[in-house]
């Protein structure tokens, strides 16, 4: 395994994470009721943690001195790898809810694979995330379905979601260059693995929910090259304010 | 240095968990191992979660307190294999978290599906087995929220994981 191909997949996985442990954050003090607020802020801190050591193992294998926080700090959007479906924003609880439940079903099937490969940080790293992953899998889809199949409002907010973020899931099969040579070496599945895989998880849960499977259409794509919605721009803005207006501060 | 493992292991249980003070760290499993190399050190400790935001601190309470004993020298590592697991605790391990208010992790982690499976945990305060959760994540990510239904008061849970 080349290293700067490892570093550039742990770049991609940790950005996602963390890009999503940002979203969540932001829910802060926003959940429809005090348990689930609090549920809400831990979802996200498993996903910063994941985040963390994804990307200490992404700065130990680029070896050129920077460390996880001058890659969370100091890059520019362009230079980010998430997933666009990570970075939409907390429209409402229903938008919250149906981007996490996406990325745990996505996160859940990688962090398996990885669990297994011949690497020990990233296995080491996959097999924790794993259980951690499995919890949000279970609580994101017990709000998928108590939301369709819950009140009209309720049920017309999650179908809304769905529907407005379903052109982003094109992002989570697509393959690139680097897909490939991870799938070569064991340490990803085939975009088409995933795609059924996704679908089968994704309308089992619709279909409990009294909702419908959003029509075919066009799916962005992007990411894997820095290009991004205009929503990342914005919470750059906000998460790394600190460093961009006190260079280097620290705790 | 006395490289003495036995006498590092009890420095080590002098330090409480951050967030479960009747809980040492080496009971907590987090320490997973000692390693002596020549006049360095080395403690490898392992989180509980990913983003457990007690590691911080536990890394800088080893630290202090092995200075303490004359240890000048310390290296703290994170290892995250094997996987951190409630499996680990003792009997009476679990026995002080519910003295002291949760509920400990019930049955062993063998597999992904029983994690979720908890359905009759004790309540910690009146030992009555109708209980019901809340929510799934407590006051923090390790422990879920659970409400006694016969003494109705609220409690945590520690999850299997
Ligand atoms: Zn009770």
């Amino acid at each position: 395994m080349d290293k700067s191909d490892l570093f550039k997949f742990c770049l991609r996985l940790g950005d996602s994470c963390l890009i999503m442990a940002h979203r969540q954050s932001e829910m802060c003090s926003k959940g429809p009721f005090l348990e689930e607020d609090i549920a809400q802020t831990n979802l996200g801190l498993d996903l910063l943690g994941q985040a963390e050591a994804l990307l200490i193992y992404a700065a130990k294998l680029e070896d050129k001195g920077r460390t996880a926080d001058d890659l969370v700090y100091k890059r520019p959007e362009r230079d980010f790898y998430n997933f666009m479906l990570t970075e939409q924003p907390n429209t409402d609880f229903a938008f919250a809810v149906v981007r996490q439940y996406i990325m745990a079903l996505y996160l859940d099937k990688v962090y398996e694979t990885l669990s297994n490969v011949d690497d020990e940080t990233l296995s080491g790293i996959a097999l924790k995330a794993l259980k951690e992953i499995s919890y949000h899998k279970s609580h994101l889809g017990m709000w998928v379905t108590r939301l369709g199949d819950g009140t009209h409002e309720s049920h017309e907010r999650v179908q809304t979601a769905f529907n407005e973020l379903w052109m982003f899931l094109g992002e989570l099969y697509e393959e690139d260059e680097l897909d490939i040579k991870m799938q070569h070496a064991g340490f990803a599945i085939s975009g088409d693995e995933m795609k059924s895989y996704l679908f089968s998880e994704i309308s089992s849960c619709l279909t409990k929910a009294t909702l419908s499977i959003p029509e075919s259409i066009y799916m962005t794509t992007g990411s894997k090259k820095g290009i991004h919605t205009e929503y990342l721009g914005y919470l750059l803005t906000e998460m790394q304010y600190l460093q961009r207006a006190y260079p280097d501060a620290n705790w | 240095m006395v490289e003495n493992k036995k006498l590092i292991y009890r420095y080590l249980s002098e330090i409480s968990d951050p967030e479960i003070p009747v809980i040492n760290i080496v009971e907590m499993g987090v320490v997973r191992d000692v390693l002596f190399h020549g006049s360095k050190l080395e403690i490898k400790l392992t989180p509980t979660y990913s983003g457990c935001p007690a590691m911080d601190m536990i890394h800088q309470l080893v630290e202090e307190k092995l200075h303490s004993k004359g240890y000048n020298s310390v290296e703290v590592t994170l290892v995250y294999k094997p996987a951190w697991t409630t499996d680990w605790m003792s009997d009476e391990t679990k026995q002080k978290l519910a003295r002291y208010g949760i509920a400990p992790p019930l049955g062993k982690v063998a597999s992904k599906k029983t994690l979720l499976n908890n359905e009759h945990v004790s309540c910690p305060q009146c030992g009555s087995k109708n209980t019901e959760m809340k929510s799934m994540f407590g006051s923090t990510a390790c422990k879920a929220l659970y409400v006694c239904k016969k003494c109705l008061e609220p409690f945590d849970y520690f999850k299997c994981i």
